[in-house]
């Protein structure tokens, strides 16, 4: 076997791993296993899209009330946003946000085997966007969104 | 590797169900930004994994990008911890540092 196929037997059996892991046929230890490694497609991806499908492996996912997302609707401070996600559904496997116009759209990730169905952090915003708060439950993804505005010089108005 | 980068781990029991706040003293760099007098771009150094472990069980993993902010706060919520339970949070950043901060759940 040369170099090269080798190289490209191991990058093509890598990827047919991950994508199998993602698309959730796995058991609980195969997706503890997964957040233990940093998912890098997911959060070098550009588009919202992009890292929603890297992370989940498809971007399917229906808008959902019992998604809640506090956030402000405007940002005193774009490099310290408070966002708070909880889900108010049972089997919540795991909780993902996105800054739609952010250089690389996926924040954090968390998920969950035990604790409740619910993420808070800080974050840091490019510009005025929508902030997306992705759940997912019995292998389903469900999301909510809201605008934040960043106002450029922080005055506020 | 070991840090001098402090784990400070906050919890308060609310009608059953128990807050966690942790917060880490980290620099969180994107990578994107560049240094006003060398004009260099600072290389990226942010937790990319941290872990909660109630009484040694993991019941929770947060996976975290450049994005979050800079001394990163992060919130979760457990509804099974009871005061005497121990939590224990560890973290790893993209350079291989790594810390831990343990803490004794108390009643209010």
């Amino acid at each position: 076997m040369t170099h090269l196929s080798r190289r490209t037997f191991l990058k093509s059996t890598l990827t047919t791993a991950v994508l199998a892991t993602v698309g959730g046929t796995g058991l609980l230890a195969t997706r503890r296993a997964l957040a233990a490694e940093w998912p890098k497609a997911a959060f070098t991806a550009k588009k919202l899209e992009e890292a929603v499908k890297a992370l989940y492996g498809t971007d399917q996912m229906s808008p959902s009330a019992s998604v809640k997302l506090k956030a402000p609707t405007q940002a005193e401070n774009s490099a310290q946003v408070q966002i708070q996600v909880s889900a108010e559904m049972p089997n919540v496997e795991d909780i993902a946000v996105f800054v739609e116009q952010n250089p690389s759209p996926l924040v954090a990730r968390a998920s969950f085997h035990g604790a409740e169905g619910y993420f808070s952090a800080r974050m840091k915003m490019a510009q005025t966007s929508d902030v997306y708060a992705v759940v997912r439950s019995g292998g389903k993804l469900y999301f909510t969104k809201q605008n934040v505005k960043v106002t450029v010089g922080g005055c506020g108005g | 590797m070991a840090t001098d980068k402090q784990t400070k781990i906050r919890t308060r029991i609310r009608n059953g169900v128990t807050d966690v706040l942790v917060l880490v003293d980290h620099p969180m760099e994107t990578g994107l930004r560049t240094d006003k007098k060398t004009k260099k771009k600072i290389p990226p150094h942010f937790i990319q994994v941290m872990s909660f472990f109630l009484n040694g069980k993991e019941v929770a993993t947060a996976n975290l990008g450049t994005a979050v902010s800079k001394d990163p706060l992060i919130g979760i919520k457990l509804k099974n911890a009871k005061p005497g339970d121990k939590l224990k949070i560890t973290w790893s950043d993209n350079k291989g540092e790594s810390g831990t901060g343990e803490t004794t759940i108390k009643a209010d």
